[in-house]
């Protein structure tokens, strides 16, 4: 019985995980934990770059590419770094998509992927400390740091003519980050931020918070938050009290939930959210309904681009070692060459393989900057009429 | 004008906040007092007595909901709270029969009341999350604002706009009126002297011939109606969750205690004091000193006192400095 059990543990094991002569890519992402509603999407869409190249004869003179998943549980940095480390001594991959959020990436970076030279294209951290992080060259993210998301919501602010903002932000690294970054790029651009405080999440009652925001002024509250919790709470407790009416929302306010549980006195606000205009989304939508996923849902299109990356990086190297093939992701990512969408990604390895260069856009605008991050573009979002509206794309 | 200016803005966002917080502040530490008084305890288990009051309150306002019946202007759950005053005295009843009564007959010291309520509370908690989830819920219905904001400023032409909330309004007159009612029946009625003289003298309220499992049983259904209540009052004024009121049992116990535990009207003034010590110490008094000083002296900070992050504490160090100089509280309550 014993026996048996093995057995089936054993066959179960080996179902699914590719031969040996296999090049194999991490696909590192919290598929339990706070975004385990967004990794779903984001593992499809690594896994569909990965099936796309093997569709196409595979990388480096025919060899196969195989996605092993394993879970970060989004904020465990015990769980992501021990995964990493088996997907790496036990699996033998050749890189690491991932991690996704910003914590456990920070904590793979440093306790496993450096130790072990080993590459990460995360699809999601976008915390601006990554930017600075001494990552010895191994770290990229096709995903914007939120750094440059404050300069974009500086941006809109400037061009709306909103010259002084009251700001809160959610207390957590993602809400600190955001805020300082924001706070920055606004008043370098010559706005004035009258108060810059933090709220709690999950407390029932947010009208002292408010009552500060109020005292302090301001044209509009930026409310760098997440829509089902504080940032709601504050938006309420500002309406009922009417100490702001109209709000800057960022990414973690975006989402149809907010419209719906604030109501009218919501329209006219305004925010930013990650995503690319125009060919790119448009095809991993189509994508998404081919092969059953959501080709838009927030990351989903930066993961096919992790992976597409480091496939195009191996095959322009012509090797699975990442030391040899890290040099090549910024030449394959960014100009010149000529330009690749998702669903070219065979022609994109024929122009390597002939020797031709190419400039990989994909399904999120990718553009690594700053030694390997993208730059990002935005939605910018008005809510009209009870709906998040995207108005054009910075 | 600056003068109604200041005035608006600090009632906008300290006074009327302030008095219904405090209400609610009142009515659990009457609660709290109750039990400490007749009982001889510290209940740990109000917050979530509260908790689950609200709960059957919320239900019950949910059926009424799906039967169509409202009480217009005003929100359902009124009409739903006897319903969940009857399920939570049942509640407490069930829990003292099973609990609480067996260590009474063993005349177990206080200290060891204590640490059984603290058990309770735990289950409580669970019960109130097994049934209704860990998550907000929202119950209130009806005409949400009295005065809004918006309306008030149109109205008087003034820059500072106030607005008053239908909850704020009944969390107020419910007090007012539940207040009174106790204070009569505690006074006035043969049931509510028994009940102090088992408070004053248990030895000597059983040899007058006071029955003491009825002082017990009313004193459970008193309290089950002042948790119930104040439980919905603070969940149609800031939404129900069951975590917050978890939360809430500090501030009801600075309250109970900093009026003097035992006395209703040392309840009362402690949740006006927490709750208003809480709101003016973290609030930003630049907006009100702006219309107040002339201009050559306009603040250029904030002019608050504590960040909001700070709330809970300032009840702690309210509360540790009446301890340090008063121990038995304003109002000569119960030494702890």
């Amino acid at each position: 019985m014993k026996k048996m059990l093995m057995a089936t543990a054993a066959t179960a094991l080996l179902a699914g995980t590719a031969s040996a002569d296999d090049v194999k890519l991490g696909i590192l992402i919290g598929f339990t934990g706070p975004i385990e509603s967004l990794a779903t999407h984001m593992g499809a869409g690594a896994e569909l770059a990965i099936s796309e190249v093997n569709a196409a004869g595979g990388i480096l003179d025919g060899t196969n590419v195989a996605g092993v998943r394993a879970d970060t549980g989004c904020i465990d940095n015990g769980l992501s770094t021990s995964n990493a480390e088996r997907l790496i001594s036990a699996e033998g991959v050749s890189g690491l998509i991932g991690g996704d959020c910003s914590g456990v990436t920070g904590a793979i970076l440093q306790n496993v992927a450096i130790p072990n030279g080993m590459v990460m294209i995360s699809p999601s951290a976008t915390s601006p400390a990554l930017s600075t992080v001494e990552d010895q060259g191994l770290f990229f993210r096709t995903a914007p740091s939120d750094a440059r998301e404050g300069q974009v919501m500086a941006e809109i602010l400037m061009d709306r003519g909103f010259q002084s903002v009251a700001l809160t932000y959610t207390n957590n690294d993602y809400g600190k980050g955001l805020a300082d970054a924001f706070q920055a790029a606004y008043e370098a651009a010559g706005g004035s931020v009258t108060i810059n405080a933090a709220h709690e999440d999950g407390k029932a009652d947010y009208s002292a918070e408010v009552g500060a925001l109020a005292s302090a002024g301001g044209d509009i509250l930026v409310v760098a938050g997440y829509l089902d919790q504080g940032g709601l709470g504050i938006i309420n407790a500002s309406l009922d009290s009417g100490a702001f009416e109209q709000f800057v929302l960022p990414g973690g306010m975006i989402g149809d939930s907010l419209p719906e549980n604030v109501g009218p006195d919501l329209n006219g606000s305004f925010g930013q959210i990650a995503g690319a205009p125009g060919r790119g989304s448009e095809t991993m939508a189509a994508f998404g309904e081919e092969h059953g996923f959501e080709g838009t849902s927030p990351y989903a299109p930066e993961s096919y681009d992790a992976a597409a990356l480091f496939m195009l990086a191996m095959e322009a190297s012509g090797s699975s070692d990442p030391a040899d093939y890290v040099g090549e992701i910024l030449n394959v990512a960014n100009a010149p060459g000529e330009e690749i969408y998702p669903g070219e990604l065979a022609k994109a390895l024929d122009i390597l393989r002939a020797g031709g260069e190419i400039d990989y856009v994909g399904g999120s605008a990718v553009e690594l900057i700053g030694g390997g991050e993208s730059a990002g573009s935005y939605r910018e979002i008005e809510v009209q009429d009870g709906a998040n509206t995207t108005v054009r794309f910075r | 004008m600056d003068l109604l200016n200041a005035f608006i803005a600090l009632s906008n966002f300290v006074l009327i906040p302030g008095i219904a917080y405090g209400s609610q502040l009142a009515l659990g530490a009457l609660g709290v007092t109750l039990i400490y008084g007749i009982l001889r305890f510290s209940n740990f288990a109000h917050g979530d007595t509260m908790a689950f009051g609200a709960m059957a309150t919320i239900m019950v306002t949910w059926l009424l909901q799906s039967w169509g019946i409202s009480l217009g202007p005003l929100p359902t759950a009124l009409l739903a709270l006897p319903f969940g005053i009857a399920f939570t005295a049942l509640l407490l009843l069930g829990t003292d029969r099973v609990i609480y009564r067996f260590y009474r007959t063993q005349k177990s010291p206080p200290v060891i009341f204590l640490i059984v309520s603290l058990g309770v509370m735990f289950i409580m908690n669970g019960l109130v999350r097994f049934i209704i989830g860990p998550g907000d819920q929202r119950f209130a219905d009806g005409e949400r604002f009295i005065i809004r904001a918006r309306e008030f400023k149109a109205w008087t032409g003034l820059s500072e706009g106030l607005a008053f909330k239908t909850s704020q309004g009944i969390t107020v007159i419910t007090a007012v009126i539940v207040v009174a009612w106790l204070f009569w029946f505690l006074n006035k009625t043969r049931t509510g002297k028994s009940m102090r003289a088992f408070s004053d003298n248990e030895d000597l309220a059983l040899l007058s011939g006071i029955n003491p499992e009825r002082v017990v049983t009313i004193t459970w259904i008193l309290v089950a109606a002042l948790a119930t209540i104040a439980g919905v009052l603070y969940g149609l004024d800031k939404g129900f969750k069951p975590f917050t009121y978890f939360q809430l049992l500090l501030p009801i116990f600075a309250a109970a205690i900093v009026g003097g535990l035992g006395n209703p009207l040392g309840a009362i003034t402690g949740g006006f004091v927490i709750a208003f010590s809480e709101v003016t110490i973290t609030y930003a008094f630049k907006k009100v000193l702006t219309y107040i000083l002339p201009d050559s002296l306009d603040p250029t900070g904030l002019v608050q006192l504590l960040s909001t992050d700070y709330k809970f504490a300032v009840s702690f160090v309210i509360l540790i400095i009446v301890l340090l100089f008063k121990p038995t509280g304003l109002f000569k309550g119960k030494a702890l």
